[in-house]
């Protein structure tokens, strides 16, 4: 397989650097860092010291055996939740963190939907003495309280993004348009596989450790392949993560989006589902938006699917049948969240409820007996207001 | 060739040994009929080209006042054809130049052929897309081209000498000069280093440089022109259009006269 992206940070026709002027050298500047250190021994053997010892590496994968009897299957999950911070987000944090300090950036900006990468990013930066600001939209801020006084223990700004549509998107634009102003001082730890090129290649690079680890660890504990890896797609990290090392092989890799209140409704977060080609946030990859190109507002339970873009190696992903793409309601999700919770004693983030909840439309359809992933991508306590909240 | 409606205006400004004042108004801000009346405010008060935003819903370049008036121009039902229908109405009444200034999602959404004939029917002369570089503009360079519209590139104050050639080589009609590291809004004071980027910029290109991004007060506007062959002037009109009401078209005329004959004169 060609190796992906090309030179010009395209995957096929998507992908690419749409931002302003005032960006591009910086972006030249990410670039050119990440070059010089990812094959580096000296950076790889920091990082990983680092995810070993601080971020709690490899994470389990963990044998599921009420899930697996519910379905009749043999279903594991990578237990990204049980990383330090809750989510895989502070693979790509420490990783970014690094690349900024041998840049000479002492301030790092990140946009926040859940606030799981906020966290993250706040965390690395309390931890290497960096100046942090996060963008969180308004309405992120609402729903994801407890994680707003996580970020603000840590030392970070939690600024509240209160234009359009007051969520990640947004956060997004916030965030975007602080480096453009900051640029010369400020690293942009972008928290997706998303935005203009480097970033989904950086991000994917650092977050591939998901699926390297759960190779491994499956072929130990059942000496094949699993047939099937499910993930929920927001952005795309943690989906992106776990697929990669499976890419082109005999493993059916399913990607699950945010349904929200039906694709009907026109309320929810499929940008692979429903979207159409377009640029959004720096790159070319599905986005939801209008017939004259103005993006619409998303919607999912869940703050971290709440986004009407998708990273642009997932758009490749679908149009080249290297994985499918489908997606689950918010009713859905809660439901999984529950089950998860009452038979496995795990509560899991609202974003990988949507994985879980992805079992019961792939189940019926697999092999008896077949070994499913599924891509735990965080862990659920913030999440508890909003389900108690839903659930009434 | 014959020389674009922009290239003459520069050329007759270069002649006279003057400088451009480029007002941007957003399409449809406060309503249709509100920016067309500033619009020709501004032409008729001796402004020699119009920027003319299409709202977007995401500006990722802009800062509060345009987010806002684009914000509200959306809501007022603006859309890309409306901004065409709002052309040709000027077009009516005026020669002045027009440049449109949008995000490259509505160009590729439109098809940048499809796009690129309908700015040129509807008398409009270029194109200010901020968040597309050269380096992915092939494919609208070409439309434009063969639209007979002007693409204008950006250089700001951390593009490398390369990317400077880069995009004044692109540019056609005037390069656009971004004098801050930032979004547009206004600003107290001119950036220190602003002279020596517009000195940049014209070492390796002779087509007209304007300069825009944080320029508000008619001093401000006085001092870029001793140094550019244009001075643009967004965030700082747009507010005094959104504060005035119905006394927008006179305080933009005001506003105009003031800074062409006392400032740029």
């Amino acid at each position: 397989m060609q190796q992906l992206p090309d030179a010009h940070g395209r995957y096929g026709d998507y992908g690419g650097k749409f931002v302003p002027e005032t960006l591009m050298s910086a972006l030249a500047e990410v670039e050119s860092a990440y070059d010089a250190l990812k094959d580096d021994p000296a950076f790889e053997s920091e990082l990983d010291v680092y995810l070993r010892d601080y971020a709690g590496r490899p994470t389990p994968l963990y044998f599921a055996a009420g899930l697996s009897k519910l379905y009749g299957h043999r279903i594991y999950l990578k237990r990204e939740d049980l990383c330090h911070t809750g989510s895989h987000k502070i693979n790509n944090a420490l990783g970014q963190a690094l690349i900024a300090k041998r840049m000479g950036k002492r301030r790092v900006v990140a946009e926040t939907g859940a606030g799981q990468h906020g966290v993250a990013t706040a965390t690395v930066c309390a931890l290497f003495g960096m100046e942090c600001h996060i963008y969180m939209g308004e309405e992120d801020v609402d729903r994801q309280s407890l994680n707003v006084f996580r970020m603000k223990l840590l030392g970070a700004e939690v600024v509240p993004v209160s234009s359009g549509t007051k969520t990640l998107k947004d956060a997004m634009n916030e965030a975007i348009r602080d480096w453009v102003t900051n640029v010369e001082t400020t690293h942009y730890l972008l928290g997706s596989v998303a935005g203009p090129h480097p970033y989904p290649m950086i991000v994917r690079d650092l977050q591939r450790i998901i699926g390297d680890e759960a190779k491994k660890q499956v072929l130990g504990a059942e000496g094949r392949l699993p047939d099937a890896i499910v993930a929920c797609v927001g952005g795309g990290s943690n989906a992106m993560g776990i697929f990669y090392s499976f890419i082109g092989g005999e493993t059916k890799l399913f990607g699950v989006e945010a349904a929200g209140l039906g694709l009907a409704s026109g309320k929810h977060g499929a940008s692979l589902g429903c979207g159409e080609k377009g640029v959004l946030h720096g790159s070319l990859s599905y986005v939801l938006q209008n017939a004259f190109g103005q993006i619409m507002t998303a919607h999912s339970i869940s703050a971290g699917l709440d986004y009407p873009g998708v990273g642009p190696e997932h758009a490749y992903f679908k149009d080249t049948g290297l994985a499918t793409y489908d997606s689950v309601t918010d009713i859905e999700a809660l439901q999984a969240f529950k089950r998860l919770s009452a038979i496995e004693g795990i509560l899991p983030a609202l974003e990988s409820a949507h994985a879980l909840a992805y079992l019961e439309k792939l189940a019926p359809r697999l092999e008896p007996d077949s070994l499913i992933l599924v891509s735990l991508s965080g862990r659920g306590d913030k999440d508890v207001n909003v389900v108690a909240e839903a659930l009434g | 060739m014959e020389h674009s409606r922009i290239t003459q205006v520069f050329l007759r400004l270069q002649s006279e040994g003057k400088t451009a004042l480029m007002p941007y108004f957003m399409a449809g801000y406060p309503t249709v009929e509100g920016s067309r009346k500033a619009i020709l405010a501004a032409s008729n008060a001796g402004a020699d080209l119009i920027e003319l935003g299409i709202p977007y819903s995401d500006p990722l370049a802009d800062g509060p006042v345009i987010q806002e008036a684009g914000r509200i121009a959306l809501a007022g039902g603006m859309t890309t054809d409306a901004v065409f229908q709002l052309v040709r109405s000027i077009r009516e009444e005026s020669a002045i130049p027009i440049v449109l200034m949008t995000y490259y999602n509505l160009l590729f959404r439109y098809g940048l052929e499809r796009f690129a004939s309908k700015v040129a029917d509807s008398g409009a002369d270029g194109v200010i897309v901020p968040d597309l570089p050269p380096e992915e503009a092939g494919p609208w360079r070409e439309a434009a081209g063969l639209a007979g519209l002007d693409a204008i590139f950006l250089v700001a104050p951390t593009s490398t000498p390369e990317r400077i050639a880069l995009a004044a080589s692109a540019s056609t009609g005037f390069v656009y000069c971004v004098s801050l590291t930032g979004v547009t809004g206004e600003r107290t004071a001119l950036p220190a280093n602003l002279v020596d980027l517009v000195k940049r910029v014209k070492a390796v290109t002779d087509k007209p440089v304007a300069v825009g991004f944080g320029i508000s007060t008619p001093e401000q506007a006085g001092e870029v022109g001793r140094i550019a062959d244009g001075v643009i002037i967004g965030s700082a009109l747009v507010r005094l259009i959104g504060e005035a009401g119905e006394n927008a078209p006179a305080l933009v005329r005001e506003f105009i006269v003031s800074v062409k004959e006392v400032y740029l004169a």
